[in-house]
């Protein structure tokens, strides 16, 4: 469609690229394959719009660097193109306007106070105790109450490639909510097949900054998943360094470089995941980070970070007409078709044409305690009633 | 069958009871002993840490400046109060309004119930000056207390003037989530009672306090008298042997090693040899000194008043001692700025940190969990001689004549009876007398009332040496075998439930009355020799334990005194614990009156039943 109006554009301004293409008749040939060939690869990438879900999950003032890596990729993914309606930032505590903050309205990812990730437009859609295991989950699969404003919701469909980025505080197979409920990797692993299911996402990358943050994606098993996780089972993430004037830890290591990292991606970068899988090493993050790809079905490397982080729109100048008269085919058509077919929601099918099945026969209920009275009947009169006397 | 079922394993169990009873008393008071000692020993203790999440490491950047003028002020302060003789109230309110405060005042008047000779003072009346700094952004809902006391003479000018160097530094910051009051008292624990109860709004010897600043928090009390000081030591015990959250001892500590302060705690300063001898003599003292001022019920610090209404609160005191390297003010006030921003930190009280604790030094303390086991030991030996007791009245008596053995269930209850009322009506007039008749000693006699009323207690103590002779007399005859046996019973397990009570509340108190009214409870018979066993007794009664304590307690702070200081210095010592008690309700002179005197005194009846 963008390839067409593009087209349309320089057929009527044709007079303004006299030679922009500058070639002999062959290299002209050379070039109308090459396009030929890549208008396939042009219209088979998987997604059209892009998600982010961030969510910080724990409150109170010494919790302040949980909210500033939060804000940190918020910023990245907003710079990168995502708008404020396709990004639903959970913030469970105000860092920003608490009464302990000595720079009131800033939240600072760096001790220089550099870099004010709060800054001006800051668009908050769940904060305090909004933020729960119960509305994450709902957000998640989309079963919200009618009365939900839009920029509560996760308006995703099957072309949506989702970002979640999870941050807090959280153990083996668990993350805690604002100290007092926590979800488990089972919840979360069940919340992703449903979106799966409900054909709520193309492609999602799970990111998650916390201790022993690897146990939360070991149970995920559905398709088109990547999972980023700051540390290993049995590990602690670290917060990176204090800022003594404001008195609080300013934001977790992984964070940190993973922001120092996105900091360098603009919109047409081509850094593809295995780069993002390399940042923050043992050596800088005493932890260890981990990834997984093993449920995703493209090589992660080729996939660009701007497929996740930013909202980026392709586009392609020519000058040539291109026929779009054969049909696209894409190598992975098949296992495409495969992985989207409609799960049976009620396999009614099965329900008619089942026979019932054969239940255990019980003796009625009447007859078995009417056989323990009788049996109490019987051992009372061998030894004695002077022991019915005891009961009584 | 079960072991206590079965009859013979019982039989079995019992004689070795009844045999081994006194080897296993030996034993386990030995081990007690041993034990409490052993917990000055540092392998034994734990390194202190912080349990607060909120208050985190010491991680904030400390900017006061103004310690030279804060001294300036501390002098024009001391200036001031010469000139009125007491406290300037209006200088003060002048100042406090001036540097931003919200400023109120409050007047208190008390009658002691006998001069206070130590303090010379009987009608006091005074004004407690108290501003208020409100918290910039936050609701007026909970509040941090910073107080120094104003006293006579040239002491703690130097406290009111770093306080006020304080509040105007504080007034300039924006990041306080807490209101700070900051309170001048007047006639130090006088009028701090009177603004605690003001505040909370409890019953009251002066005025209600005007204006509030929501629930306290924290509280630290100042005490700086010179200038330049050497090292700060910090004062945790408060009223009947109360102690704040081990949190704010390790706030303190903490800052004291990022600052750089010699930082102390009764007087004594930390050492690093604990395997050599000394190293573990000087963990024992600074434990021991701790265990008797918490023993004594009595509040060491104007902080001692707050940990009744649940208030956590340390004294900071300056020391000026022969050091070489001294601290300025500034310092000083950086380490309360410090304090105060941790504090200020703080989403609830304190309380994942222990209550109750005893600290070696410093940096390492002793829990409850450790330390009770050295009060159990010695309240087995109770439990062992109750055992024993029951065991030999449950053995049927030698029927020597037929008679005899009706009339004694009767006779018994009796001959149990009057002991135990004399007794404790010799204890309420152990309580009442002294302070109610003392007008009439001073007319008969040519002492002063506050000696009136000491002596009167010494008397009626003594005089209930005698009481024995008499009751008896008064019963018609002697007493029977049953009967002491009965009474002693009673009187264990009576002394058992009150030592663990008291170890509850005040173990310091508890264990020092358990460590010499256990041998006596354990060995008393009418049997024994009676003139040693009386002077034995005697010895380990609780005033002569406490004349030991007063000696006890001079020689660990390394100022010996002769027998006739040291005797006057115990009669001041019984006439503040009764001060103590009428003015801020302190337990340990109705607990030694009303309930250990008395339980001594079935003892000393025990003694003399034949």
């Amino acid at each position: 469609m963008y390839f067409l109006l593009v087209y349309m554009y320089i057929k009527n301004h044709v007079y303004m690229f006299p030679d922009l293409l500058g070639c002999h008749g062959k290299c002209r040939r050379y070039l109308f394959c090459c396009f030929q060939d890549r208008a396939g690869q042009f219209f088979s990438s998987g997604h059209t719009n892009n998600w982010a879900v961030l969510v910080c999950t724990s409150r109170f003032w010494f919790n302040y660097r949980h909210v500033a890596n939060t804000l940190s990729v918020y910023r990245s993914v907003k710079r990168l193109g995502i708008p404020d309606s396709h990004i639903v930032l959970m913030l469970a505590d105000d860092m920003a306007c608490n009464h302990r903050n000595p720079k009131p309205a800033t939240v600072f990812s760096h001790k220089n106070m550099e870099l004010n990730v709060y800054g001006d437009d800051v668009e908050v859609d769940y904060r305090g105790y909004e933020v729960t295991v119960e509305n994450f989950l709902r957000i998640l699969t989309g079963r919200l109450p009618p009365s939900t404003p839009r920029s509560k919701r996760l308006l995703s469909d099957d072309r949506s490639n989702i970002l979640i980025y999870l941050t807090g505080h959280g153990g083996n197979g668990f993350l805690k909510f604002q100290d007092s409920e926590e979800i488990s990797n089972v919840e979360l692993a069940d919340a992703f097949e449903q979106m799966w299911q409900k054909r709520r996402y193309n492609e999602l990358l799970f990111i998650i900054d916390t201790c022993q943050g690897a146990s939360m994606y070991e149970r995920f098993y559905s398709p088109n998943l990547m999972a980023l996780a700051s540390s290993q089972v049995g590990e602690d993430s670290l917060s990176h360094q204090p800022d003594l004037a404001i008195g609080v830890h300013l934001m977790d290591r992984y964070t940190f470089y993973l922001l120092e990292f996105l900091e360098d991606i603009h919109p047409a970068s081509k850094t593809n995941m295995n780069d993002l899988f390399k940042v923050c090493p043992k050596s800088q993050c005493v932890s260890t980070p981990g990834h997984r790809t093993d449920l995703f079905l493209r090589d992660p490397g080729s996939v660009l970070i701007t497929d996740f982080f930013g909202s980026v729109r392709k586009v392609e100048l020519t000058m040539e007409t291109i026929n779009l008269t054969d049909p696209i085919d894409a190598e992975s058509g098949e296992l495409q078709k495969e992985m989207h077919t409609y799960a049976d929601q009620l396999p009614v099918s099965e329900i008619i044409h089942q026979k019932p099945k054969q239940k255990d026969w019980h003796p009625p209920d009447g007859f078995i305690l009417g056989l323990w009275t009788l049996i109490l009947l019987v051992f009372f009169q061998t030894y004695g009633v002077k022991h019915l006397k005891h009961i009584f | 069958m079960g072991l206590l079922s079965d009859p013979n394993r019982r039989r079995a169990l019992i004689s070795l009871l009844t045999r081994l009873n006194t080897p296993i008393c030996i034993v386990c008071y030995m081990a007690g002993v041993a034990w409490f000692m052993g917990l000055a020993f540092e392998p034994f203790t734990l390194r202190t840490y912080m349990s607060e999440n909120a208050m985190g490491s010491t991680m904030v950047e400390e900017r006061f400046p103004a310690g030279e003028r804060a001294l300036a002020t501390g002098r024009e302060f001391s200036a001031h109060k010469k000139r009125t003789g007491g406290m300037p109230v209006e200088w003060l309110m002048k100042t406090m309004q001036a540097k931003g405060l919200e400023v109120f005042t409050q007047r208190f008047s008390r009658t002691l119930p006998f001069p206070d000779e130590n303090k010379e003072r009987y009608m006091v009346r005074g004004t407690n000056v108290y501003g208020i700094l409100r918290a910039p952004r936050a609701p007026r809902t909970e509040a941090l207390v910073l107080s120094a006391p104003c006293s006579p003479g040239d002491n703690n000018n130097q406290a009111v003037g770093l306080l006020l160097g304080l509040a105007e530094y504080f007034r300039n910051q924006i990041y306080w989530a807490k209101d700070i009051i900051f309170l001048v008292n007047e006639h130090d624990l006088i009028g701090m009672q009177a603004w605690l109860e003001g505040y909370h709004h409890t019953n009251t010897t002066g005025t209600f306090c005007h204006s509030r600043g929501g629930s306290i928090q924290a509280a630290l009390s100042l005490e700086l008298s010179s200038d330049i000081i050497t090292s700060l030591d910090l004062v945790l015990e408060g009223l009947n042997g109360q102690l704040p959250n081990l949190d704010l001892a390790n706030l303190f500590y903490a800052f004291c090693q990022k600052i750089g302060v010699l930082c102390t705690i009764q007087g004594k300063l930390q050492r690093n040899d604990w395997d050599s001898v000394s190293g573990y003599s000087h963990a024992v003292q600074t434990m021991m000194l701790m265990v008797m001022k918490q023993a004594s019920g009595r509040p060491w610090g104007d902080h001692g008043l707050f940990l009744r209404y649940h208030i956590e609160a340390a004294t900071i005191k300056g020391v000026n001692s022969f050091r070489q390297y001294k601290t300025d003010a500034t310092t000083i006030g950086r380490l309360l700025e410090g304090m105060y921003r941790k504090l200020n930190n703080l989403l609830e009280r304190l309380h994942q940190s222990y209550f109750f604790y005893l600290m070696p030094s410093l940096s390492h303390f002793v829990s409850i969990g450790y330390y009770m086991p050295a009060f159990g030991l010695l309240a087995v030996i109770l439990l062992l001689r109750a055992l024993d007791l029951w065991v030999q009245l449950s053995t049927p008596p030698q029927r020597t004549e037929d008679g005899v053995t009706d009339i004694e269930p009767v006779r018994g209850v009796l001959s149990l009876l009057t002991p135990l009322v004399i007794s404790h009506l010799t204890g309420v007039a152990l309580y009442m007398l002294p302070i109610r008749f003392q007008e009439m000693a001073v007319e008969h006699f040519p002492v002063s009332e506050t000696e009136a009323v000491v002596l009167t207690a010494i008397a009626v103590y003594t005089a209930g040496l005698a009481l024995p002779h008499n009751t008896h007399r008064l019963l018609s005859g002697e007493g029977t075998e049953q009967g002491w046996r009965v009474l002693k019973l009673v009187a264990v397990l009576y002394l058992a439930v009150l030592l663990g009570c008291t170890a509850l509340i005040n173990f310091s108190l508890g264990f020092i009355l358990a460590l010499t009214l256990v041998p006596v409870a354990a060995f008393v018979t009418p049997h024994v020799p009676k003139v040693l066993s009386a002077f034995i007794l005697v010895i380990l009664s609780p005033a002569c334990t406490l004349l030991f304590s007063v000696f006890f307690f001079q020689e660990l702070q390394e100022m010996p005194i002769s027998f006739q200081d040291g005797w006057l210095l115990f009669l001041s010592v019984i006439s503040q614990g009764i001060l103590d008690h009428s003015l801020y309700g302190s337990l340990v002179y109705p607990l030694i009156t009303l309930l250990v005197y008395p339980c001594w005194l079935l003892f000393w009846n025990i003694l003399f039943w034949n």
